[in-house]
């Protein structure tokens, strides 16, 4: 333990209105902590920069899960072993549920937030991929009132965003309209269990008569944050799925993505398997069976 | 700068605790530094091996990773909390008898982990007990009969594992 308790300041207003208002008071001054699964393994490792800090753990204003008739709104504050235990979540969302189950392990789910997990914006953020192929949106909050923006546009470069000092991340917001869609989600690591992902993609597609209506795509650990692969998308848009769409969406990936060469793996080795992941989903849609 | 030491008050294996400190002292350090409970281990200090394990409000947690102001009014359940008057909890049996423990660092955390996986699922599969101990390294390469133990004790007798968990509540 290099951290020092004493160069922190930590307090639990203990409700959402009386964390914004400090916020509001002094912004930029005040780091949020919920789970604490990122911040106390900087503060250990004695590089925690924020001196003040604000306690979302045991809000329960931010720790929800609801069930509408046409999204699921889930709170910040809600931990993956909330999302894993949420029949909701495990019917509508299948490829949520399934990343909050390879998130760490059973302790850290216990603990780490879906809200923590896109402000941190690690480009490797398990929870990414699939809130990015189901459209999610993201809803601020501050004094000021809320604002809504789509999930895709939060990340603006490697472990930055949208927000301003004095907002918080409320909820996110899930459409409820993948029923019919192709779901896909496949991370590569080292270890099933907390092991940080050299690649993930995810994917969701609407297929009529063996046409592409309708395609998302997402990876982690291709480029500074977790993103949508556009580009890609587009070269997929309207093609019928067969063999020959395999190297038109090969090259099309690999001209799109920019993965790093890091201490998990190397550039070359992440796009290869990325393209793989994709010829696998394509693979996967050419079957009658829908496989998520 | 911190404001000083507030008093947090939590309960510890049943019993009520008030502990004058600096909010963001892990609760790993409390458990052991203030409170005196060595029974949970520190390993790699960053949520990723489970030596630290100990149950909160009845889940599993890192106690490396929980700043001790956010540990507030919670139920904390340590390795000291599982034997009642001297009596070895069923888990605790079994890992002496299937040789569970060589040096006994990861043992406490190992411990709380099955703890947990049994009182949301007391007749786990393989997997799932792989699954559930898989946040708690072991490195003197003993998980195979970790494993077993957990078997051992989860064929053991159910209802006397039920009644060592409500007392832990």
């Amino acid at each position: 333990m290099r951290g020092n308790p004493h160069a922190h300041q930590l307090i639990a207003p203990g409700s959402l209105s009386a964390v914004l208002e400090l916020m509001a008071a002094a912004p930029s001054e005040w780091t949020p902590i919920a789970g604490g699964t990122e911040l106390m393994v900087a503060h250990a490792a004695g590089r925690l920069a924020s001196r003040k800090l604000i306690s979302l753990w045991g809000i329960p204003d931010l720790r929800f899960i609801t069930l509408n008739p046409d999204t699921i709104v889930v709170g910040a504050a809600t931990t993956f072993r909330d999302l894993r235990a949420h029949s909701g979540i495990a019917t509508h969302l299948p490829l949520l549920a399934k990343s909050a189950s390879w998130i760490g392990s059973i302790a850290n789910q216990s603990r780490a937030t879906i809200g923590g997990n896109l402000v941190n914006g690690s480009p490797a953020a398990d929870s990414s991929p699939a809130l990015l192929v189901y459209d999610a949106e993201i809803e601020l909050v501050s004094v000021r009132g809320t604002r809504r923006i789509p999930y895709a546009q939060f990340h603006t470069n490697y472990k930055r965003n949208i927000m301003a000092p004095d907002e918080l991340l409320y909820a996110i917001h899930l459409p409820l309209r993948f029923a019919h869609h192709r779901q896909y989600l496949r991370k590569v690591g080292t270890r099933r269990a907390m092991a940080i992902s050299k690649v993930a993609l995810a994917a969701t597609a609407l297929l009529e008569d063996g046409f592409i209506r309708e395609i998302r795509l997402a990876a982690a650990s291709l480029a500074a944050f977790p993103t949508r692969l556009y580009r890609t998308e587009s070269a997929l848009l309207g093609q019928r799925v067969d063999t020959n769409v395999f190297q038109p969406a090969r090259t099309a990936l690999l001209g799109e993505v920019t993965p790093i060469d890091d201490i998990r793996s190397s550039a070359e080795y992440r796009v290869r398997v990325a393209a793989n992941l994709l010829e696998e989903f394509l693979k996967e849609m050419q079957s009658p069976e829908c496989v998520a | 700068m911190s404001d000083g030491c507030p008093t947090i008050r939590f309960t510890v294996n049943g019993q009520d605790v008030a502990v004058e400190t600096l909010p963001m002292k892990r609760l790993l350090d409390v458990l052991r530094e203030d409170l005196h409970l060595t029974g949970t281990k520190e390993g790699c200090g960053e949520g990723e091996c489970g030596s630290c394990s100990v149950r909160m409000n009845g889940e599993l947690v890192n106690s490396c990773l929980i700043p001790v102001l956010q540990a507030e009014g919670a139920a904390i359940q340590t390795v000291e909390g599982l034997a009642i008057n001297g009596e070895l909890h069923p888990l605790q049996k079994a890992f002496l008898q299937c040789g569970g423990a060589q040096c006994g660092i990861c043992t406490p955390g190992m411990l709380m982990a099955a703890t947990q996986l049994l009182a949301i699922n007391p007749h786990p599969s393989m997997p799932e007990i792989r699954e559930g101990l898989a946040g708690n390294l072991c490195r003197c390469t003993g998980f195979t009969r970790i494993f077993e133990s957990v078997v051992s004790a989860a064929s053991a007798d159910t209802s006397n594992l039920q009644a060592q968990a409500d007392h832990a509540r």
